[in-house]
């Protein structure tokens, strides 16, 4: 993917690249081809019987599973579930057994440039400063960009830090605008928040419904915590042995309040689904 | 009992009585020395007094002898630690990065490190002579393995996570190894690095003894002989200095490369 391309199809990241930059560098910019401005904001997921055990163990049960692009999903349940390794098969790092993973015509294997992780520790590695850590992998002049998905998780200011200077945070915010500057159209989200302190956990889901919200990607969340899924998800998902066992429409109003009688309502329900084994 | 409370209220004062703490016990120990052998407790010709030997190290200095023995030591342990550690990097790296490097080389290193360097001193003398060859090869042999090994484990022991991380977003083969398995394996192939050089020193004293013709283990040597015991003591302080700035360009290295490292930041702002 160039920088020109990916540039391009980021309105948000874009405008505030622009921002950033002295005017002639903006107009350099603003000349890159916009080839892929075609390209779809979100990815859409087919996934037909898909198995998956290690050694004895089945971890994931012919499952069947549809996601539309630019929804965001959020799957909840209970450890051993299946709920991570679904994330894991997703991102290409474990694989099914049988089955089909798909998106759209094409299998999900050939779209890995549009998809990207964040794991529940950030994996920032610790001898690259922020800003060489947003850019792994990345060629030519990525550093402006780079800023500007720094400016978007709020941490512009720490660009020049080693990530062991980083809360845990701000460490998770680095990751997440590591992945941004992919452009990707599958966001996959293994228990990113798991490790965090309260308060810090609220913010970041700010944070993610803002990004999701600005770009339109498609998300998958994993995540242990109700709540959380209730709060970000427009589809909530309860896995149980493999399978999915509750396939939940949230339509409530952002930002969800999370005292409000129907949030509480549907946070019960997905409760029961989850202990009722 | 006044004095440590004033100790602790006086800051400044209480800074210098601690950088001073250290240096206590090595002046004392020269103090006596200097007595004993000054006063004729002990003979004056198997304990030179400290000053004679200080004597001897200016002399040696002005006629200019000090500089040759000492870049005759140092070049010998330099091109076999270059020699050793290079190999040492280059294997590890063979082993560390690829399946097939381990099991081809792994066992055959494991074998050869189990002799130890100095058992090869009689095959080296009979291989090479006695010559600077003799010299270089059993240092190169003494400091291959410690870079080695630590290599090895260093790239073994990165943190699988990382790894997989970095393949997620796309990056394999040299840019891998180049911006992930490298400089994560640079803290452990230091500490070999740092242990290595201390094995030079160690087996290039015991090489110069083999009939050298210069360097400091000559100097030793011939000053032996003629029952110089002072020049016998400065060749060992020299040794002890040789090693103590290698070992510090050492950690130099360290601070400088490791400092994303939070151990190492508090030393270097130190």
């Amino acid at each position: 993917m160039s920088i020109g391309s990916s540039l391009s199809g980021l309105g948000g990241l874009r405008r505030l690249s622009a921002n950033l930059l002295p005017p002639s560098d903006a107009a350099e910019l603003a000349a890159y081809p916009t080839v892929e401005t075609s390209v779809q904001p979100g990815l859409a997921l087919t996934l037909r019987g898909v198995n998956k055990s290690f050694g004895s163990q089945a971890v994931l049960q012919s499952l069947d599973l549809d996601i539309e692009p630019g929804q965001f999903v959020a799957i909840v349940g209970r450890s051993g579930c299946g709920k991570s390794t679904l994330l894991r098969a997703l991102a290409g790092l474990e694989t099914v057994d049988d089955g089909i993973l798909f998106s759209g015509p094409a299998p999900l294997s050939t779209r890995r440039r549009d998809i990207r992780l964040m794991f529940q520790d950030a994996r920032l590695l610790p001898w690259f400063t922020v800003l060489d850590n947003i850019g792994l992998g990345l060629q030519g002049n990525w550093r402006t960009q780079a800023l500007a998905a720094l400016e978007e998780v709020g941490l512009a200011a720490h660009a020049s830090k080693w990530p062991y200077q980083l809360s845990g945070g701000q460490r998770q915010r680095v990751a997440l605008a590591r992945a941004l500057i992919h452009q990707p159209s599958l966001l996959l989200l293994d228990e990113p928040l798991g490790a965090l302190d309260a308060l810090t956990r609220l913010e970041m889901q700010a944070l993610i419904e803002r990004v999701w919200r600005t770009h339109r990607f498609t998300v998958v969340l994993v995540t242990h915590e109700v709540e959380e899924a209730v709060a970000l998800g427009e589809r909530v998902l309860v896995m149980e042995q493999g399978r999915v066992a509750l396939d939940l429409n949230v339509d409530l109003e952002r930002p969800r309040v999370r005292t409000a009688q129907n949030f509480l309502g549907l946070r019960e329900t997905v409760f029961e689904r989850i202990l009722s084994r | 009992m006044k004095a440590p409370g004033l100790l602790h209220n006086n800051r400044p004062l209480r800074s210098a009585a601690w950088a001073v703490l250290p240096w206590i016990v090595p002046v004392l120990v020269l103090l006596l020395w200097h007595y004993v052998s000054t006063h004729g407790l002990v003979s004056a010709r198997l304990f030179p007094p400290p000053t004679a030997v200080l004597q001897t190290l200016a002399e040696l200095f002005s006629s200019g002898e000090l500089w040759r023995h000492i870049s005759v030591s140092f070049g010998r342990a330099a091109a076999g630690f270059a020699l050793g550690a290079g190999l040492g990097l280059i294997l590890g790296l063979l082993s560390g990065l690829s399946k097939t490097g381990e099991r081809l080389l792994d066992t055959s290193l494991q074998m050869l490190r189990a002799v130890p360097p100095l058992a090869l001193v009689p095959l080296a003398i009979m291989w090479f002579g006695i010559d600077e060859t003799t010299r270089v090869f059993l240092i190169a042999f003494a400091t291959l393995f410690p870079v080695y090994l630590n290599t090895y484990h260093g790239i073994r022991s990165l943190d699988s996570g990382l790894i997989e991380m970095a393949r997620n977003y796309g990056l394999q083969g040299w840019p891998l190894i180049r911006d992930v398995i490298l400089p994560g394996a640079v803290p452990s192939i230091l500490v070999g690095i740092r242990y290595a050089l201390s094995v030079a020193w160690i087996v290039l004293i015991v090489a110069e003894t083999i009939s050298a013709s210069a360097g400091v283990g000559y100097l030793a040597m011939t000053a032996r002989e003629f029952l110089q015991t002072e020049v016998v003591v400065l060749s060992i302080l020299l040794y002890a200095a040789l090693g103590k700035s290698t070992d510090s360009a050492a950690r130099w290295l360290e601070r400088r490369w490791l400092k994303w490292h939070p151990s190492y930041q508090r030393e270097a702002l130190a």
